[in-house]
């Protein structure tokens, strides 16, 4: 007899004739509700990010410019696997590009204003014209961990964000790639458009597909180890930047 | 033979840590005069109160989700046959292979194996509950192999050759000059002029274990919550060492017990919400990451799951301690509960400390082998309040204290005040003669012996002058 067998058999053993099987009461809030996007930055800088809010009327500056000296093997998902990470299928109707309703000048002014110079990892499908000059893009292809740890940020897109909570969630979508990019740089800058912002927990589990690494951010890396208060920086990136693009 | 089996058994013993050296009065005398510790503990049970309420406060609907969670996890080991049965469907289709631990020493030894397959002589841990109650760490170390817990409390505890006294907060009988103190005389490299300043200290856990992250192949978590409908797996965190040991190593084995299931998806939302508020007092934890099996190119390439029993059946099996099982570790009842909040966690001998292991520990071990926990409590019914979802700890407390053996002087004076309160002549001779004892002192000073074992740890009321029936009759 297999432990599985003797385990499935002990469960029916000790549930007898059958435990009751209540009814789940759903009147909790589940959406949808409106989305206020200011509550959303108040919740983000409560908890230690820094947010950067682009406004519609930023001039584009009409010249898409690559990032200084992009190295790596250009745009390339899914690193050899028999479920490439490209697969956009699942997306949501109205979530295609992570380049849609973000102008590219605004992204660029706001990372520049982040990090004057330096390395930054960027996942595979991620817009290069986001970089300004002087930062230099490392286009994750495999990249080594000890790589992926010397580079001075990371920059990702995101695939969801909840307002009540602070909270972003990366999808591992080519445009915010493999778990480890967002992990080992201390920094983490990470572009979210306005409309993958939703009000509560409900909705943001509703719109994404759990059969895809799933990373739910809010805030930087901390701890509640000492005494019980929260302190900032432990492991993961000690600063998150999060540049807000669309009302 | 199959019949035997199959029935539901007790966490075995000599394995895991489940059972204390001592029974609970005795543990708690010894902390108790620990003033620091109680000062520790004060001030962070009475921290985390307060911002859990505050985040809590922030909900409209938070008895609506104690409601649906409390249904939710009925529901959940009303079909665990089920629900585990497609729980490893899922994963084993998404690419990672599933074994079946009927107890601690099975565990034990599926994990060892594992990792000498793998080739390895340390693995790096994520803090988790359940490789704690079957002393796995022990049994890594038998076999040659370094755990390595990288949990900051965790790893302030290893440090400092202690125990953990708190599910969330390990280490919460620590302050941060005593946290400097073992950092400055354990942590290899650790720079000698170290502050008490908490950032200086997370920093320094920072460097020390960033080499390991980067060099370990083998993690070992637990798991918050396991997804039956997808196969998906949960792990909820703060510091990034959670993602560290997800991410990075080749192979990753995840040891969780058979109750964590939640039934689909979307019952997420559910527990998303209370976790989070009710154990840190945060309206979302700083990470949570999620996965389902092997994600080719993405995180550890071979994934194991180890479903535990260890006495769960067992619990399972009583209709009104069944409940236990629902518990998702948030530790919301350690802190308000004013028992724990004096004795600490080391007290309750078990890794599962507070009002809640209080009622898990016993029923995971056979009441006889934890008999002094179901008292561990005064019955005020905070942590009834306080419990995400809805664990009528209370009445399981009760309900355990049923089967313990009581005292018998106890049991005998009980017989004699039913006897008595039945008769009311005899009981108007008590109330009077009771009125004497007055004379023995202003204020009781405990029942003479036998009976002193009852009064050592209560207060007796001072009897009043008069009775009421005196009064009634002179007034």
């Amino acid at each position: 007899m297999s432990s599985k067998d003797v385990i499935l058999d002990r469960i029916r053993a000790a549930l007898g004739a059958g435990a009751e099987t209540p009814e789940i009461p759903r009147d909790y809030r589940r959406g949808p509700a409106q989305v206020d996007l200011d509550l959303l930055v108040e919740r983000l800088v409560d908890y230690k990010a820094v947010v950067h809010r682009l406004t519609a009327e930023k001039p584009d500056t009409g010249e898409p410019v690559a990032g200084g000296g992009v190295e790596g093997s250009g745009p390339q998902a899914g690193v050899g696997g028999a479920r490439p990470l490209d697969d956009l299928d699942h997306l949501a109707e109205g979530r295609a590009n992570a380049q849609v309703g973000v102008e590219a000048a605004a992204v660029r002014a706001a990372i520049a204003g982040i990090l004057g110079a330096g390395t930054v990892v960027v996942p595979p499908g991620l817009p290069l014209e986001w970089l300004p000059d002087g930062v230099h893009g490392l286009v994750d292809d495999g990249l080594s961990a000890e790589r992926i740890a010397a580079a001075d940020g990371v920059v990702t897109a995101a695939a969801v964000a909840v307002v009540e909570t602070g909270t972003i969630v990366l999808d591992a979508s080519p445009d915010q790639g493999r778990r480890i990019i967002s992990l080992l740089p201390d920094l983490h800058i990470c572009v979210l458009r306005a409309d993958q912002v939703v009000a509560s927990v409900p909705e943001a589990v509703a719109r994404l597909d759990p059969t895809r690494p799933l990373t739910w951010i809010s805030g930087p890396s901390a701890t509640s180890d000492i005494e019980l208060n929260r302190v900032e920086g432990v492991h993961g990136p000690r600063n998150l930047h999060v540049i807000l693009a669309g009302q | 033979m199959s019949t035997f089996l199959g029935m539901p058994v007790h966490a075995p013993r000599g394995v895991g840590h489940l059972r204390g050296d001592e029974s609970f009065p005795d543990a708690a005398r010894t902390a108790l005069g620990d003033s620091q510790l109680r000062r520790n503990l004060q001030h962070a049970t009475t921290t985390i109160r307060g911002k859990s309420g505050r985040v809590i406060a922030e909900l409209p609907d938070w008895q609506e989700l104690r409601s649906a969670g409390s249904a939710l996890k009925s529901y959940t080991m009303a079909h665990l046959p089920e629900l585990l049965e497609q729980l490893e469907e899922k994963v084993t289709a998404a690419g990672g292979v599933v074994h079946w631990a009927a107890d601690a020493n099975e565990a034990d030894r599926i994990v060892t194996d594992l990792v000498r397959a793998a080739g390895e002589q340390r693995v790096i841990k994520v803090k988790s509950m359940a490789t704690q109650e079957i002393g796995l760490n022990e049994a890594l170390e038998a076999a040659g192999i370094t755990p390595v817990e990288t949990d900051l409390a965790e790893l302030i505890v290893q440090l400092g050759n202690d125990k953990p006294s708190h599910i969330l907060v390990p280490a919460i009988h620590r302050n941060r000059s005593e946290i400097r103190e073992i950092f400055l005389r354990a942590m290899p490299g650790v720079d000698p002029k170290l502050t008490d300043d908490p950032p200086v200290l997370a920093g320094a856990a920072r460097r020390y274990l960033r080499e390991t992250f980067l060099s370990t192949k083998v993690a070992v978590s637990g798991a918050n919550f396991a997804i039956a409908d997808t196969g998906t797996l949960a792990v909820v965190e703060s510091e990034g060492n959670g993602r560290m040991c997800l991410t990075l190593p080749e192979t990753l084995i995840t040891v969780m017990g058979i109750e964590k299931l939640v039934p689909t998806w979307q019952d997420l939302e559910v527990f998303l919400q209370l976790l989070p508020r009710a154990s840190t007092g945060e309206r979302m934890n700083p990470y949570t990451s999620m996965w389902t099996g092997v994600t080719p190119g993405d995180g550890p390439q071979n994934f194991h799951l180890v479903l535990l029993d260890n006495g769960r059946t067992a619990v399972l099996a009583d209709e009104v301690g069944r409940q236990a099982l629902h518990c998702i570790r948030c530790s919301a009842c350690l802190n308000v509960c004013p028992v724990y909040e004096r004795t600490g966690g080391h007290a309750y001998g078990s890794v599962y400390p507070g009002p809640i292991g209080a009622i898990l520990s016993p029923q995971l071990t056979g009441v006889a082998d934890n008999a002094s926990l179901p008292y561990a409590s005064s019955l005020c019914g905070a942590c009834f309040d306080a419990c995400p979802v809805k664990i009528d700890i209370p009445s399981i407390l009760v309900h355990l204290r049923n089967q313990a053996p009581h005292p018998r002087t106890e049991a005998a004076v009980m017989a004699a005040a039913a006897y008595t309160m039945d008769h009311p002549r005899l009981y108007r001779s008590a109330q009077r003669a009771a009125k004497l004892s007055r004379i023995a002192g202003r204020r009781g000073r405990g029942l003479p012996p036998p009976l002193n074992g009852w009064s050592a740890s209560r207060d007796l009321p001072a009897p009043p002058k008069e009775t009421f029936r005196d009064w009634w009759r002179n007034r």
